[in-house]
Parts: C-alpha cells; structure tokens; sequence
C-alpha cells in the first residue's frame, strides 16, 4: 500500500468520524451528496441551493409540503429533471466522490446507476410482466434466457410481487392492480442493479393496504440499495425512514436522523409541518 | 449482490446507434422539405413572368397565338366556390353543432363517423356521383354541378372543425346560461355565435381554400370552356382544370399560362392559409382539419 | 311560455339532426348512385370484372386489375419512400424540439403548408421537374448499373409508376407526419421517464417506449397516407402515363383507378361510362374500408390513452 493510498484512507475515516459526530449519521458511508444544487423551470427557481447526503444503505425520506421543490430535487438526482422543456440545472450531485453533472459524465449510464420509480405507476403497457421487469436488462443487451429469468424472478422477490405474478409473467402488466403495477416498477427499477434508488412519492395513488406492501418492500431494499423517498405523508416517513430531509419553499430546512426530526425538531418551521400546523 | 448480470457500461453500439437515428431522424425532415422549397419556388420562378394585367383580365387564345389569359377561369373557379360555400356552410355548421352538443345521441355518432370517413375520401368519387346525379341527368355539364360536387369537399371540413371548436367551450359557460333560464337553443346559439365563432371561421377557410384546389369533382362536372359562362347552367372554366388541361398540353405558351395560373392559385392558397394560422393560432389550426 | 320554450328547442334540435342526417344520407345516397350507375357493367360482366386484365373500350373489353394494380403498386411506392420520413418528421418535431416550441410550430406549418398544395400543382411540378429529374438521375444510373433486377428493367421515360409513386410519396408525407406528430405527442411523458431512468439513450426511449405506446395511432396515420395515395388523382394522371400495364417493372407506364375515370370519363358513353363508374365503386368501397379503419385506429389511440396512461 503506497503512502497515498494510506493516508487517503486515514482522511477517510476520520471525515466520515466528523460526520457521525457532527450529524448524526451513524457509521455509515455517503453514497450521494448535492452542493449548492439549483433548479430552475424557466425564470422560476424551484431549488435554491440545496446541500444534503445521503447515506448508504440507508432510506432518506424528503418531506415538505406541496410545492417545496423535494420532487425536483429527486429528479435532479438522477439527470431526469434536465429533460423536462426549459428545466436548468446548477451545482453539483456527487455519485461516489464524482460529480455526475460534470461534463464528461453520460447521463445514460448514471440512471442506469441511479433507478426511479415514479408517482404513479408506469409500467409499459405493450410488454408483458416478465418483459416489464427485464426491460433495462434488455436495454443493457443481456439476451442470455438463464439470466433473463434468473433477475426477473430475483428483482420480482425483491419488489414482493413473485408470488403473486408467478404464473402470469406472459401476461399484460396492465392487468395488475395498481398497487401491483407499482411494485411491478419497483422490480423493473431493481433488475438493473442501480446503486441508488429515487421514489417520488411511490404510494400516493395507493390504498393503505397496497401502501403497507410497498413499504414492507422499501424496508427490504436498504440491505443492497440507499433508497431515497419523497413522501407527503408524515405516518410514512416515520415508519421507512432512517433520516428524514424536511424542505420549504425550495430549500432543506432540516436534515437528521428520523428519530431526532420527529421527536426534536430544532427548526420551529419543522415543528409545524410536523404537527400538522400546514402543509 | 455478488456477481453483475449487466456489463459494466453502456456499448459503443448503443451510442452509435443513438446519433446515427438522429441524424436519420434530421435527414427525414431535409427531405421532406426539400420538395416543398422546390414546388413554391419553380412556381414563382415559372410562374411570374407569365402574370401581367393582361393575362389576368383577358380570355384565353387559340393554341400557340400570344396573349390571352384566365379570367374566366378565376371568375369560374370563384363561381364554384361561391355556389358551394352556400350549400356546404349551413349544413356542415348545423351538423357540426349537433356533433357538440348533442354528442352522445346515436344520430351524432354514427354521422360524426360518416363524416370522417367523408373527409378522407377521393374527390373524384364525389365528382363521379355528382356527373351521375346532375350532369348525367340533365346532359349539361355546369357550375352548379361543378359547386355542388365542391360543396360535399367542404362539408366534412366543415362540420369537424365546428364541432371541434364548440367542444373547446367549457361546460361551466352552458351550465350558467341554462341556470339563468335561458332557453338550450338559445344558449347554444349565443355560444356558437359568441365563444366559438373564431373556430368556425378557421373552419369556413380552410374548407374554402381546399375547394378552390380540388381539380378532379370539377373536371367530372363542369368541364371546361374558353369564354366566360353563360350562366351557372352552362360549363364552366377554372383554374385547376385550366392548368391541368394546359399543363398536360403541347403548346409552349400554354405551358407557360399553366404555371402562371398556378402560381396565382397558390397565392390565392397562401392568403387563405396564413390568413387562418395569424387569425387563430395553433389549438384549432394543430388539429388535422385538412384531412 | 313553457310551451313556447319548448318549441324553440325542439325546432333547432330538427334543423341540427336534418343536418347531420344529411351527411348519412349523402354517404348512403354515393354507394346507391354508383351501384346504379355500374349496374349494366356489373351485369354484363360480373366478378370477372375484377380480375380482368384487358381494358379495350372500342371492343367493349373491360377488365380492372390493371389499374387496381397500378393503384396498389404507386401506393407501395409512396408508403415505402413515405412512411419513413413522415415518421422521421414526427420524432423529430415531438421528441427532439421539445425545448423549442417555436421551431416546431414552424416546421409544423411548413408541413401543413406542403398538405394545402393543390394536387394539380404536384402534378404540373411533376411533369415539368420532378420527370426529367428522376429520369436522368435516379431511374437511368439504377436502369444501367441494376437493369438485371425485373424491377428496373425498363426503359426509363419519366411517365411511369416509380414517378407517380415519388410524387405521391411526397404528398402523402405532409398527411402521416400530421398524424403521427399528434399521436406521439399523447404519449404521457412518464413512460419516456420510466424509460430513461433505466438507462436508455434517447433512440431507445423513442423506439422502446414512445412508439410501442403510440402503435396503433402511428398505424392509423399510416392507414390514412394510404388512402390518400389510393384516392390521389390529378397529379398521379399527369405522370404516370396512363397505359393499363401489369409489370414488374417500375419504369413502365400504367395506370390508376383514379387515373383511369379522371383520363377518359369526358368521352366515355354507354357500357363503357357504366364501366369507368364501377370502377369509381371499386374506390368507394376501398377508400370505405380504408378510412374506417383508419379513423377506429386513431379513436382507440386517443380515447384508449386516457384509461392506461
């Protein structure tokens, strides 16, 4: 080991301690950060600068009422937020110490890193349950039959939908029901291993039933994935998350561990979302 | 997660096929332009030194001697089309009305199809069974059966556009007229005069501009002829026969007159056209009414 | 008062439905008048009519298969040259300006302008331009180097079935790139989303999402160019020769059914106009058939987009 290497390490460690002890982050690594991230629809500035992390292995719920920017801010995460007609984004997401807005980055390949499932179920309604579910294998040119069946089935037990589609696969993925059909994406999203996954307020068409399914899932996923959530529902936040993100009026009011967020705010705007005051 | 089922980056295959379809997707759209910056500019080029006072005023001449021109032919092709906005206007904005605001009624459904599958039918078909019904009847090839074989071109167009528009106008407008006790006919009458009249007009142009274009209902029914018509009984000249009849004709100075007739036809074309995209903008405009 | 309310709805809701009535009636009066018209050509000769292959009006010889193969051979061509760029046209305008509104609404009027060109102005380009340009830089060089392939063993002339299926190519382009252009314009961008987060470039969103969506509605575009190319006739008369002729070969002349009633309807008499008449039955019933699906097409793209979006 060269002396670089080592003392790159050492510096490691030690941020990561800094970390821990500054912000409650307990020992795990940053997966994704954003400095200074703008956004912007036209003239009007949806992000105002915005600095939060993420942790591995860990799900980030972002709350805040309608408006606040915490959907725009999941989908600047990914690079899907540029595609929208007159969307700008400025500042930085940095993907393992790598600024994915950096020019010679290709968006392409951070969304396949980067998965989303969206906020109302989208599956491709020409292809069937086992074709929804290996769509970005195919993308990725994976042709092999073994290894099709091997992930769709893995991505399917991963999203708790295997058991219930079994015996459909061939079938169209629009007769599921809506809570299937979202879990459907969930898997869809897995089977291409992203590193991180985004959801944008994935059960707000939901009942609480197909909601408990999905969330039972998301409680699964932080084992290989950091999972990323934009919830209104204060319940939801509470029962998923690890850290929770709280955003007003595009900015982060307050970042910590869910615990502290709910119990302690320290921002009196958070206490008032939380209580129910607005939003 | 131990081993990766998908390579490690995107292949260089995918991304050459990436530019290589929008170059692909680029090159189409040079291609289709293309033949349009052709055909308007041959007309100009082809056409302008045929146009004078003259030719605009005068009767056309024997084959091969100088002069002459197309008045009865714009007075014809104005005739027919006047003949056929009578018949085409009332009835295609009735039944336009009725496919709005009775638009779940069987009658409206059924004739609403009728409609569209009238809008995209052959032209000569209507002329064949115009000559069938007036000109084969009478033995008289005429204006009016040239503007009758005209008018059933202009009621599809008509009708669509109408009752599109009229469905532009929110519901709530209707609801509080009726609340206010004003009578359903009258409610839609004040809404068909007030709130959708712009489309109705764009409706009316776009009609009236792809009469004046259609050539083969007129060849079937009116025919042709050299002098101004008698009457509206009797067989009549106009443009688009003119320049099909000159086009397809040996003669160089008929030739000639081909071009200048069509490029006053196309600025009759032009004028109508963009008379409609500045008097109403895209939502009526964008939807395919010239179908 | 009521009463006379009453009436006043009464009496416009009549004048409304004589008027959509009206529309009914003309389709139905068409087939009547062209059956009737036809009668003594679809009595004299009967099915045989449609498979004839000879059309000698001075022996009363009438057949249609020339010219239904004309019709459906120009048609191919057109689709085959057509189809493509109109689609090209479409992708471009709906997904690749979708941050320049106003380039594609200019472009859109471009093409709108292309489908208001009246067909005889085609055709007259057609005859003065359009000929001698194929003829001296595409059917000459494909005759000398490719003259072994049946398809391109003629001699060229300019007044054939390859020229009448260019120029119908470029007249139905304006028509499908219309269509297609709305139709992929209601697919709802979250199945371009869902597409993209996987990883897909922007081709593959378009071929993998955006188009399998809009499949039936870019079909109902398509069904509907080709039924404006089954219809067209003044511009495909004045080029494409009118010989009634089944051949392989492209640089040959023939003819339509539109071609055939628009060339020789002003001297036809007798059994031969009844003739001419049931072959504009042929086209009703094609342009029918054609239409309806296209419109059912176009419907369940539009009305069935709403319920799986």
């Amino acid at each position: 080991m060269t002396k670089n290497s080592i003392s790159w390490m050492q510096n490691h460690v030690r941020r990561q301690l800094k970390i821990s002890q500054n912000k409650n982050l307990d020992s795990s690594t940053v997966k994704l950060a954003t400095k200074d991230l703008k956004a912007k629809f036209g003239k009007a500035q949806v992000l105002k600068g915005i600095n939060i992390t993420f942790p591995e292995n860990r799900v980030t719920a972002i709350m805040g009422p309608s408006g606040c920017g915490k959907t725009t801010l999941i989908r600047c995460l990914n690079r899907i937020h540029e595609l929208t007609p007159n969307a700008k984004v400025e500042g930085e997401v940095i993907l393992d110490g790598v600024n994915i807005y950096s020019p010679q980055v290709d968006p392409v390949a951070i969304r396949r890193r980067i998965g989303m499932v969206f906020q109302k179920a989208n599956p491709f309604p020409t292809m069937s349950i086992f074709d929804n579910a290996v769509a970005g294998l195919k993308l990725a040119g994976v042709r092999n039959k073994e290894t099709l069946d091997r992930v769709a089935e893995r991505s399917l037990r991963m999203a708790f939908l295997w058991d219930e589609v079994k015996n459909d696969l061939k079938k169209s993925g629009l007769n599921l029901s809506g809570g299937q059909q979202q879990r459907l994406c969930i898997a869809r999203a897995l089977a291409v291993e992203p590193e991180v996954i985004l959801m944008d307020e994935p059960c707000s068409a939901l009942d609480p039933l197909a909601t408990a399914k999905i969330e039972e899932s998301i409680a699964a996923l932080k084992k290989d994935f950091t999972v990323v959530i934009v919830t209104h529902n204060l319940q939801q936040a509470a029962r998923v998350s690890d850290f929770t993100a709280f955003m007003y009026l595009g900015q982060l009011i307050e970042f910590g561990a869910t615990k502290d967020i709910f119990e302690a705010p320290k921002n009196p705007l958070t206490e008032k979302y939380i209580t129910g005051e607005f939003g | 997660m131990t081993q990766s089922d998908l390579p490690a980056s995107i292949s260089l295959w995918r991304k050459i096929l990436n530019k290589l379809m929008t170059i692909l997707v680029i090159v189409a759209v040079v291609l289709a332009i293309i033949p349009l910056l052709l055909i308007l500019g041959d007309v100009f080029i082809r056409g302008a030194p045929a146009i004078s006072i003259g030719f605009l005023t005068k009767l056309p001449t024997a084959v091969n001697v100088h002069g002459g021109g197309i008045a009865n032919a714009i007075v014809g092709t104005f005739t027919m089309v006047g003949i056929a906005s009578l018949i085409a206007i009332p009835i295609g904005i009735g039944a336009g009305i009725f496919f709005s605001e009775w638009s779940s009624s069987r009658l409206s459904m059924v004739s609403g199809f009728m409609n569209d599958v009238l809008t995209g039918f052959p032209s000569i078909v209507l002329g064949l069974f115009v000559f069938v019904i007036l000109v084969a009847t009478t033995k008289q090839f005429s204006a009016f059966a040239g503007g009758v074989a005209l008018s059933f071109v202009m009621l599809p167009i008509i009708a669509r556009t109408t009752s599109e528009s009229l469905k532009l106008v929110p519901n709530t407008l209707r609801e509080a007229s009726m609340a206010l006790g004003i009578p359903r006919w009258k409610t839609v009458l004040r809404i068909v005069i007030g709130t959708g009249k712009n489309g109705l007009l764009t409706g009316i142009l776009l009609a009236v501009a792809r009469a004046t274009g259609e050539t083969a209902p007129i060849l079937l029914t009116a025919s042709t002829s050299v002098y101004f018509a008698k009457s509206i009984f009797a067989p009549t000249a106009s443009l688009t026969v003119l320049i099909y009849n000159y086009g397809t004709s040996a003669s160089q100075n008929w030739q000639t007159q081909a071009w200048g007739a069509a490029l006053v036809l196309i600025l009759i074309m032009l004028a109508v056209n963009l008379l409609v995209k500045l008097t109403v903008g895209r939502n009526l405009t964008g939807k395919r009414l010239e179908l | 008062m009521q009463f006379k309310v009453l009436r006043g709805d009464t009496i416009l809701k009549i004048l409304l439905a004589t008027a959509a009535l009206f529309i009914i009636g003309l389709v139905v009066a068409l087939a009547a008048e062209l059956f009737l018209g036809s009668a003594s050509s679809i009595h004299s000769f009967g099915p045989s009519f449609l498979i004839g292959t000879q059309w000698r009006s001075s022996q009363n010889v009438f057949g249609a298969l020339p010219f239904i193969y004309g019709t459906l051979l120009t048609s191919a061509i057109a689709i085959v040259i057509g189809f493509p760029i109109s689609l090209g046209v479409a992708i471009f305008i709906s997904e690749k300006l979708k941050g320049h509104q106003t380039f594609g609404y200019g472009l859109g009027i471009i093409v709108d302008l292309l489908a208001a060109v009246p067909s005889v102005i085609y055709g007259l380009w057609g005859v003065f331009i359009l000929i001698p340009l194929l003829r001296d830089y595409v059917e000459t060089p494909l005759h000398n180097s490719l003259g072994f392939i049946p398809l391109f063993s003629g001699n060229p002339f300019g007044y054939d079935f390859f020229t009448s299926g260019v120029l119908l190519a470029i007249m139905v382009i304006p028509t499908m790139s219309a269509v297609t252009r709305d139709v992929l314009s209601v697919v709802p961008n979250s199945q371009r989303e869902a597409m993209y987060s996987l990883g897909a470039t922007d081709w593959e969103v378009t071929q993998k999402s955006v188009l399998p969506y809009a499949r039936s509605g870019i079909f109902g575009g398509f069904i509907l160019g080709l039924g404006r190319a089954f219809g067209e006739t003044m511009a495909v008369t004045m080029v494409i020769g009118n010989i009634p002729n089944i051949t392989t070969n492209l640089f040959s002349a023939g003819a339509t059914l539109s071609s055939l009633i628009a060339n020789n309807f002003g001297e036809s008499t007798g059994i031969y106009q009844s003739a001419i008449i049931e072959i504009g039955l042929i086209l009703f019933f094609v342009a029918l058939l054609v239409n309806g699906l296209a419109r059912f097409m176009l419907w369940r793209m539009t009305s069935g987009a709403r319920g799986r979006a």
